[in-house]
């Protein structure tokens, strides 16, 4: 997987968090790369480990923290190595982050102008009036309307959504390789969240920053993503391009994902539903951690961890469905439903001529 | 929706709450709306933040003294139960969910006592041992142990908190129940829990919801009909799978427009639909007008003809 392309490369990450009621592993073993220009979501639920993932990449973890293996590497070095002054050095001009709630990652007393234009002279030494110059440009970009007038003005004096426009602003103005965007639009309305979304793809395309996309909401990550990381319990059960995720997914957790979602055309009496709920991470179960609540749980899920299976170069999943010597299950019906309609597509693109994605399922062992 | 034999259990006529009255910051959060809810419906009501759609239901549950109009509950005013014993009734027969499972459970109290509240407040129990006995079914009824009664809520996660709040709500028999964004704080696979088990005890006792919530794919799930607000108005009010299908008020279109669906060949070619709301500023007066059955518009006099247009262009007026 290794790729001249891949931006970052994080490889066997563990992450504990000393409490007083013993260790809590956050992350187990995650490994994951950022290509250049592209979006990769990870969705996950509360307490998978999405947001650690993306706080150890920024070196923003809290205290009790303890990074126990892994490396992070960044054009060619590793980022777990740094001090903290060569983080910072790294954080808002390479590596920049947009955070969830546009209410409170802006200074109330700091005028917005001078919050856009920070960035610029903290990392660049630029002059405040080349800053503030930069910075109302940037005002413009991302479609603050009446910039000039409004550089001056306080974040209380906009409305959420223009918040998260100031917040982008703020992150992009060092045009950062990466963007990290942590549940970004999860307390902006519809409307509102569909203005951003549009922005900030807007915004990828002209200055080509790499996006990291933290989401529990599928429906964004169909519309966002590239390629999607699914975690659990501070794993990842499951990666692949975003085709392949909503279409053709293997792992037992993306299938109640994806049908625990209603959308827009379903009916009946029950949502399918996930029962019970995640383990606890203070003493993560032995073998597959979803087993527990997974109707399709085999009897070596509770024994023994399952390695990545390849189903595509690019798809691989971590459940032992997917072994040669496993039963064949059947989904559920949203599942197959959906599975059918990739089937479709894929002939759709043979017709087309275009060199299609494989999608066969060589099941071999990582 | 089945209409011939629907009956009315509340009806809310020209309701407006207003906040600082007369002074310069005067908020109209709730602007002169009418709707009914029927016995053993789930109704919608969706909008974005700052709509109304919470104060509409504070005010049904009587939390605010509206600035005009009426709320009526099994045909009685909810502002004329004066007596005592007229207000417990009231009290009782409805109730609320709330959205913020970490907020609304008092941290100090046992869950047995926090779900017993309304038994004891209403003397519901005969003593210690039914109360008990009332508690240990509620919690069961919700999915959730007997053993749990003695814990405290911090004990429990966000899914099983909704589903303590849940039969708190339930304790004092409830016929009308307002859940307030009651899964928005959960996770989505907790979130089909919540909703099936809303959906299985309205089965089970007969309940009617309003169901306040901004995600709009599962509120469609849930609601038999919605309402769509916008600054303090309804805008739209129809059948889910209708309003859904052929929205007709144009902030309905642009709404519905910007839901996400977890499907990325549809999102490739998905199109916005922008909303102008300075329209609804011009002046006219507006009202909610039937274009087709029971599909109601908010439109002025001269719009009603373009409404009309439009149901007949998606079929939903037969000739």
């Amino acid at each position: 997987m290794d790729n001249e392309k891949d931006i970052l490369e994080v490889r066997n990450l563990q992450v504990n968090f000393k409490t007083y009621a013993g260790d809590v592993k956050a992350i187990r073993n995650v490994s994951f790369d950022l290509r250049k220009g592209e979006t990769l979501a990870i969705v996950g639920e509360s307490g998978s480990g999405k947001s650690v993932t993306t706080r150890t990449i920024m070196g923003l973890n809290a205290r009790n923290a303890d990074i126990t293996s892994g490396t992070i590497m960044y054009k060619g070095e590793d980022l777990l190595k740094k001090s903290e002054k060569e983080m910072e050095g790294i954080r808002g001009q390479d590596i920049a982050e947009i955070f969830q709630d546009p209410m409170t990652s802006l200074d109330p007393t700091m005028k917005i102008g001078r919050q856009i234009a920070e960035p610029l002279m903290v990392h660049k030494g630029m002059k405040k009036e080349k800053a503030l110059a930069q910075a109302l440009e940037m005002m413009k970009l991302v479609g603050i309307t009446d910039a000039e007038n409004r550089i001056n003005d306080y974040p209380h004096q906009f409305s959420g959504g223009m918040r998260q426009r100031i917040v982008i602003a703020i992150a992009l103005i060092n045009y950062p390789e990466i963007l990290i965007a942590d549940e970004p639009t999860t307390a902006l309305d519809v409307t509102i969240q569909a203005q951003i979304l549009n922005l900030m793809k807007e915004l990828q395309d002209k200055i080509s920053t790499s996006i990291i996309f933290i989401t529990h909401d599928l429906g964004v990550v169909a519309g966002m993503a590239d390629r999607v990381a699914v975690m659990y319990a501070g794993k990842i059960v499951e990666y692949g391009t975003v085709d392949e995720i909503f279409y053709n997914p293997k792992h037992p957790y993306t299938w109640g994902l994806l049908s625990s979602m209603p959308t827009l055309d379903t009916g009946g009496d029950e949502l399918p539903s996930i029962p019970g709920t995640p383990p606890d991470l203070l003493d993560p179960p032995t073998g597959d951690a979803f087993a527990a609540r997974n109707a399709y749980a085999l009897k070596i899920d509770t024994e023994q961890e399952p390695p990545f299976f390849k189903v595509s170069d690019t798809h691989y999943a971590a459940t032992w469905l997917l072994h040669p010597d496993a039963p064949k299950v059947t989904p559920p019906d949203q599942i197959v439903a959906r599975q059918k309609k990739y089937a479709e597509m894929q002939k759709d693109l043979v017709k087309q001529q275009r060199p299609s994605i494989p999608v066969e399922e060589e099941e071999e062992q990582q | 929706m089945d209409y011939e034999n629907a009956e009315k259990i509340l009806e809310v006529k020209h309701l407006k709450q207003y906040f600082n009255v007369g002074k310069p910051d005067e908020v109209r959060a709730v602007d002169d709306i009418s709707f009914d809810i029927y016995k053993g419906e789930t109704f919608g009501l969706v909008g974005e933040s700052g709509s109304g759609k919470t104060t509409t239901g504070r005010a049904i549950i009587h939390l605010y003294e509206p600035t005009a109009g009426e709320i009526l509950f099994n045909g009685k005013n909810v502002d004329n139960f004066t007596s005592k014993a007229d207000q417990r009734e009231f009290r009782q027969d409805m109730q609320m969910i709330f959205q913020d499972p970490y907020a609304s459970l008092n941290p100090r109290m046992k869950v047995k006592d926090i779900v017993a509240e309304g038994i004891d407040i209403n003397h519901l129990a005969k003593d210690d041992a039914d109360r008990s006995k009332k508690v240990e079914d509620l919690l069961e009824t919700v999915g959730l142990n007997k053993d749990h009664s003695s814990r405290y809520p911090h004990e429990f996660s966000g899914g099983q908190r909704q589903r303590i709040g849940i039969a708190r709500a339930l304790a004092v028999d409830p016929k009308f129940v307002i859940a307030d964004e009651p899964i928005s704080a959960l996770d989505v696979s907790i979130q089909a829990q919540v909703v099936n088990l809303m959906k299985k005890l309205q089965r089970e006792q007969g309940l009617t919801y309003l169901f306040i919530a901004h995600d709009l794919s599962m509120v469609k799930y849930i609601s038999d009909r919605i309402g769509v607000m916008h600054y303090g108005r309804m805008l739209e009010i129809a059948d889910s799978d209708e309003i859904y299908a052929h929205p007709l008020h144009d902030y309905t279109k642009s709404l519905l427009s910007a839901v996400p669906v977890p499907d990325p060949e549809f999102e490739r070619t998905r199109e916005e639909i922008a909303y102008d709301a300075s329209r609804e500023g011009d002046g006219k007066e507006r009202k909610l007008v039937e274009i087709a059955p029971h599909h109601w518009v908010r439109a002025a006099d001269d719009e009603i003809d373009m409404y009309t247009q439009r149901a007949h262009e998606a079929s939903l007026i037969k000739k």
